[in-house]
């Protein structure tokens, strides 16, 4: 299916960042740091992307640029083909900051009612959306509690309802899970395809790599302000796998084959271990050879985990 | 609508904020004081009810303009509540002019409660409603229109301490700024003069504003006075806040 699909040309992006570049003065003697490194990176209509690596790796200065917060020394960036600053683009966006925090002495409602105002929402409209909102993210009952009492995770919570209180094309999420217990975070995954399903766009941060794996259709990794891969996970995992392993009985530990390396031995079973295709194939015909048995091989991908760490591992040396 | 919407919400911090409480029943004790100051001075007791009255209210609505002005936006940079505005589609400008509006609203109503307990001490004292004072809490008000405008805009680089100081210094000065031009006159050295001069100019004169003494001794207020005032006041706020937009345009919030 997808050998005609790589032919398509691809719809052009919903965002896109050419050669951007930013760098920030700290510390006393105003030294200077690049945060971002002439970083490229597009999300297409429709897609999940998500925007991966360590603290401090460039991902809310990206945002931030994305949105208009700060601006980049140099490249550009596109929003539904225009360029970031145009501020009427901004009625087709939703973005959750990271950590969000609000104004203490707004209830929920009355928050989203302010929202709703910037956006220029007729009223019966925005009461509506409000009400949906708040049934969407589960905060009903908090509805008319101040926010100086709501907890970190309701705080997510109405920030994502904030987020979308335009009902917005593209959505810009700012570790959205961060702050969330196990059971939110699994609602908020689920919120997130749905919104997919309903056709949105989103691009969203996160240190918490299985949210990566379960939900992106896409992933980009930025370590070090450089963005160091990008791709469908499928086939970052894919291009990853690095060896096998194989179960195997009726040969002896010494009589093993030299393309392989034993793992573990456990009553007359042998686990051992091979690189690559080729060395599949040499161990397994060297198997046969001495009479021995295959009970099991397995394929040992790398998760995401493994190529970030891989990753930061060369970036460190 | 978008303006309205941020002055709204402006207007609700502000009056769930303490300070401007505590500012507001401070001020009403000190003008209600007065009554009781009158009593121990010799001479004209009404003219001290106005007198101090008059001052209070200035005094109470410069500082609620510095207290509150000079938190609004350094706040919301700080709380990071910025990144939630600045993201809707919403002008910088309109942020910044949506903040300014909304605590003149309140400054206003504030002065307002001020006078209301202002004018009924003086009735009490000289049996006749003085209207012309009201001229005097509108200049007021005009005069806290430019300090305001001057919280906004140091709150749009600096600290709130920062923003204070130099607010409050506006005000000190900007009473005082007719001296530049007698410095002028009195130094012989030509940088001095132009400098004075320059200083002249560029600070803002709030005397332009000021017409207590006439309204407490009843002196003779020119015609052109009050209209001129006004005019100078909203002409000088919207300066202030048009460079206080050009600071802001270029800032990013790290």
């Amino acid at each position: 299916m997808s050998a005609k699909k790589d032919f398509t040309i691809p719809p052009p992006p919903v965002v896109e960042l050419r050669e951007v570049s930013k760098s920030y003065h700290t510390g006393f003697l105003m030294r200077k740091k690049r945060v971002l490194k002439s970083i490229n990176l597009s999300v297409y209509p429709g897609e999940i992307l998500g925007f991966l690596g360590p603290n401090g790796a460039g991902k809310t200065t990206t945002m931030k640029i994305i949105n208009n917060l700060t601006f980049p020394d140099r490249g550009q960036v596109l929003i539904f083909g225009q360029p970031s600053t145009e501020v009427s683009i901004k009625a087709k966006i939703g973005f959750l900051p990271e950590a969000p925090y609000f104004y203490n002495y707004l209830t929920g409602w009355e928050l989203l009612e302010f929202y709703a105002q910037l956006f220029g929402i007729p009223r019966k409209k925005r009461r509506e959306r409000i009400k949906y909102l708040l049934s969407l993210v589960k905060l009903e009952q908090a509805a008319d509690l101040q926010m100086r009492k709501y907890s970190r995770g309701m705080l997510q919570r109405i920030g994502m309802a904030q987020a979308l209180i335009n009902d917005p094309e593209l959505l810009i999420l700012d570790e959205p899970m961060s702050s969330l217990d196990p059971v939110g975070r699994r609602e908020f995954r689920d919120l997130i395809l749905k919104l997919k399903e309903e056709g949105k766009t989103i691009f969203f941060s996160t240190h918490i790599l299985p949210d990566v794996e379960l939900i992106c259709d896409r992933v980009a990794i930025i370590v070090d302000g450089e963005i160091i891969r990008e791709g469908k996970i499928a086939k970052l995992i894919k291009e990853k796998i690095d060896y096998y392993e194989i179960t195997l009985s009726g040969i002896e530990e010494k009589e093993l084959p030299s393309s392989c390396e034993k793992v573990s031995v456990e009553e007359d079973k042998i686990l051992v271990r091979t690189r690559g295709e080729r060395g599949l194939n040499r161990t397994i015909d060297l198997i046969k050879e001495k009479k021995g048995k295959i009970i099991a091989i397995t394929p040992a991908k790398k998760s995401l985990e493994d190529i970030l760490f891989a990753e930061l591992g060369g970036k460190k040396k | 609508m978008k303006v309205f919407s941020i002055a709204m919400n402006t207007f609700r911090e502000a009056i769930r904020n303490r300070v401007l409480y505590l500012l507001l029943i401070f001020a009403l004790i000190m003008i209600g004081s007065s009554r009781i100051l009158s009593m121990l001075t010799v001479g004209d007791e009404s003219k001290i009810i106005k007198d101090l009255g008059l001052f209070s209210i200035s005094l109470f609505g410069v500082l609620l303009a510095v207290f509150i002005g000079v938190g609004l936006v350094s706040q919301e940079i700080e709380r990071r509540t910025i990144y939630n505005i600045l993201s809707k589609p919403i002008y910088r400008h309109q942020f910044l002019f949506g903040k300014y509006l909304g605590l003149l609203l309140t400054i206003l109503i504030t002065i307002g409660i001020m006078a209301a307990e202002f004018l009924p001490l003086v009735y009490l004292k000289t049996g006749s409603w003085e209207f012309s004072l009201i001229w005097g809490v509108v200049l007021i008000f005009f005069e806290v229109v430019i300090i305001t405008a001057f919280a906004i805009l140091f709150s749009v680089f600096t600290t709130p301490i920062l923003s204070s100081v130099f607010t409050l210094s506006i005000f000190v000065v900007g009473h005082l700024s007719r001296n530049f031009l007698i410095l002028r006159d009195r130094v012989t050295s030509p940088i001095a003069k132009w400098l004075f001069t320059i200083l002249y100019y560029l600070l803002p004169n709030l005397e332009n504003l000021n017409i207590k003494t006439q309204l407490v001794h009843h002196l003779p207020i020119p015609p052109e006075f009050i209209p001129f005032a006004i005019a100078y006041s909203v002409t000088y706020a919207a300066m202030v806040l048009f460079i206080a937009t050009l600071i802001f345009q270029r800032r990013s919030f790290v």
